[in-house]
């Protein structure tokens, strides 16, 4: 017979953990997507004036995030910051979210035919109007499916922080693992939490992505 | 405003070490991407199968490697594969947990390649006579080759930044590994780190680098 | 010759080629006209065994197109097509495109067949192309190339899938002086074309496809300057 001593306590701890990953996941993503927004309008519309913020923007792609999160972490007690593990996780994942939604961003803007613009423009759109209502719609139709993606990417990338001491999904199955000695079950289950959520983050988006597609 | 005084100097001394640790990170990384490709080559053609069985394995696969995290799977092979008897070492672990990961997105990226090398290409080739192999090997894969080229090299990159999570599972000899001993036997955490930041940045840009100047050579239409 | 007899071709559920019937002497240049979705293209690429045939057989110098032990590969050889949407090899020079199939599968030498290339690329006049590549060339100098390229294998036959279709109309007429200066070297050819001045002056034989069937076939001269059937001639009325 099957038997084990993982219980309904410890599922409910699993759960727990989930809830942190959803809750860094978002706050991250709120934050990157807010600084990418701006970042990557900068970058199209001002390619050249604003080149040195896509070198910086780089460094944060090609350094791993564990690094990033040892670093920020060391640097907060250095200069004496006051923030907790949590706000540490969010602002690494959300910089690092914002690194590449500069690109999604940028390249969503830069999709939009010069023709289209010099249309709006010649209808007497002023330069900020064309940008709010015939850019950015149509900007963002293009990067959508990046964004989602990188929700997705992020998701998966909180499970670092539990370098940094936070109890997030897979910190918690570790912790259950320790104590149960059922390590193949437990992280099974953990997986397939994330599984779930990124499966329903990717529905949803997929659904959103469809319902746009029909209003055009 | 801070009472922090930085020791690069005696931080630096670790150098020679970091940067034998950083070839181990970039031989871990490049290893994972070899086998990475090969097997991202079978699950492409398995996906296409008519055999539901081996259809299934390839998409369960990259749908598994796609949708969980990277450190996940690190954990899976190095605690589970333990608790079924079956102890590997760290690297291994790191290495086969990479390997999963990068063969899931490769795959799916050489599906999106084949898609865009039109079907007419095949016509045009076995219209001159060619064999099916010919064609794929003359035709398509050269085409093919150029359309996964970019997220061929962006993947190396991702493999070398996977490859700092294996200290989490103890593995101590690869650039973070090394800086992380440092860091355990100093605290000196920030010099530390640091230096390995610009040390994989200096990894990936070399990469980047590389990968532009084969591009430029090999692709010249 | 190539002798077409009664040949049926589906798409799935749909029927596009419906019991044609057709012969092409040695020698002879044949044009098909007609209506988009008539089953013309569709035929062109039976001939050469690219899609399967449903009924009927296809004979090419009396070798079954359409039977598992013909090896189509070396069938194909002696069948040159030209595609409209000429269909370069991208990753391969002018040069280069024309040179690959005489190498690889007629086994020539890398000499040989450069000399071969040369020659085919500067009959169709693309002397002056030959380390280009495809995607650096107009619609016209790509589709002359992919003619030089079947040329290349010495075919006996040259199949013509709509290839000027696809060109901006000042392209048209080099692909056109190029075909008929092969019709005139005795080249036996099919044309599958729009062209309907062009068909009249290079053709021995015209056939009207409507409905995946021949309607009408004949001479030039009687096909298009004085057709039989009703549909044909309200065809050619709507094409001019």
């Amino acid at each position: 017979m099957f038997s084990t001593s993982f219980t309904w306590n410890d599922m409910l701890f699993l759960l727990d953990g989930a809830w942190v990953t959803l809750q860094l996941t978002f706050w991250s993503i709120m934050l990157g997507s807010v600084a990418g927004l701006v970042f990557g309008l900068l970058r199209a519309l001002l390619p050249r004036a604003s080149l040195p913020l896509a070198w910086v923007l780089d460094v944060f792609r090609s350094v791993p995030l564990l690094i990033q999160f040892v670093l920020f972490n060391s640097f907060k007690s250095i200069v004496g910051l006051n923030i907790s593990a949590f706000s540490v996780g969010c602002i690494v994942l959300g910089v690092y979210a914002a690194a590449y939604f500069t690109e999604i961003v940028r390249s969503g803007v830069l999709a939009v035919p010069p023709s289209v613009r010099r249309a709006s423009r010649s209808l007497g759109l002023s330069y900020l109007q064309d940008l709010r209502w015939i850019v950015l719609p149509m900007a963002s139709r293009v990067a959508f499916p990046g964004w989602l993606n990188l929700v997705l990417s992020v998701m998966k990338d909180t499970a670092l922080v539990m370098w940094i001491g936070i109890v997030e999904l897979l910190r918690a199955s570790q912790t259950i693992v320790t104590r149960i000695q059922e390590p193949l079950l437990v992280l099974c289950i953990a997986g397939l939490i994330y599984y779930v959520m990124s499966l329903v983050v990717a529905r949803l988006g997929a659904r959103l992505e469809r319902r746009w597609q029909e209003n055009d | 405003m801070f009472d922090y005084t930085f020791q690069w100097r005696s931080a630096l001394r670790a150098l020679p070490d970091m940067l034998a640790g950083a070839w181990v990170t970039f031989e871990t990384a490049a290893l994972s991407m070899i086998f990475g490709v090969l097997i991202a080559l079978a699950l492409t053609v398995m996906r296409e199968a008519q055999q539901p069985v081996l259809r299934g394995i390839g998409n369960a696969w990259v749908s598994i490697a796609r949708n969980t995290p990277s450190l996940f799977q690190i954990y899976i092979l190095y605690f589970g594969l333990g608790s079924l008897g079956l102890h590997v070492s760290s690297w291994f672990a790191l290495l086969a947990g990479i390997t999963f990961n990068n063969a899931g997105y490769l795959a799916e990226n050489f599906r999106g390649g084949l898609k865009a090398v039109p079907t007419t290409q095949m016509r045009a080739a076995r219209s001159l006579g060619m064999s099916a192999f010919q064609a794929y090997r003359m035709i398509i894969v050269p085409q093919l080759l150029r359309v996964v080229f970019y997220p061929l090299s962006n993947q190396m990159v991702w493999a070398v930044l996977m490859t700092s999570l294996g200290v989490i599972v103890g593995l101590n000899n690869d650039l973070t590994g090394v800086t992380q001993d440092y860091n355990v036997k100093t605290f000196r955490t920030f010099e530390y780190f640091a230096i390995a930041a610009v040390l994989y940045y200096l990894i990936a840009k070399l990469i980047v680098a590389v990968a532009r100047l084969m591009a430029w050579r090999l692709f010249r239409y | 010759m190539i002798e077409i007899d009664n040949v049926h071709k589906s798409f799935g559920d749909l029927e596009v080629v419906k019991g044609v019937s057709l012969t092409v002497n040695k020698g002879e240049v044949v044009s098909i006209i007609g209506g988009s979705g008539s089953g013309k293209s569709t035929l062109l690429m039976c001939i050469n065994g690219l899609e399967p045939i449903q009924k009927g057989s296809i004979r090419v110098d009396g070798i079954e197109v359409h039977n598992r032990a013909t090896d189509l590969n070396r069938l194909r050889q002696k069948i040159g097509i030209v595609f409209q949407q000429w269909n370069a090899f991208p990753h391969l020079t002018v040069l280069e495109n024309v040179m690959l199939a005489p190498r690889k599968v007629l086994g020539k030498s890398r000499e040989e067949a450069e000399a071969l290339a040369i020659q085919q690329l500067t009959h169709v006049g693309l002397g002056d192309k030959f380390k280009t590549f495809p995607g650096k060339l107009s619609g016209g100098q790509q589709q002359r190339m992919a003619i030089a390229r079947a040329l290349a294998m010495s075919p006996d036959y040259m199949l013509f899938d709509e290839a000027t279709s696809a060109l901006d109309p000042q392209l048209v007429g080099e692909v056109l002086d190029t075909m008929r200066m092969l019709a005139e070297d005795g080249m036996t050819m099919v044309l599958v074309t729009h062209e309907i001045r062009f068909a009249r002056d290079v053709s021995d034989r015209v056939a009207f496809f409507r409905n995946g069937l021949v309607h009408e076939i004949g001479s030039p001269d009687q096909v298009i300057g004085n057709p039989q059937q009703p549909e044909t001639a309200a065809f050619l009325k709507s094409v001019k």
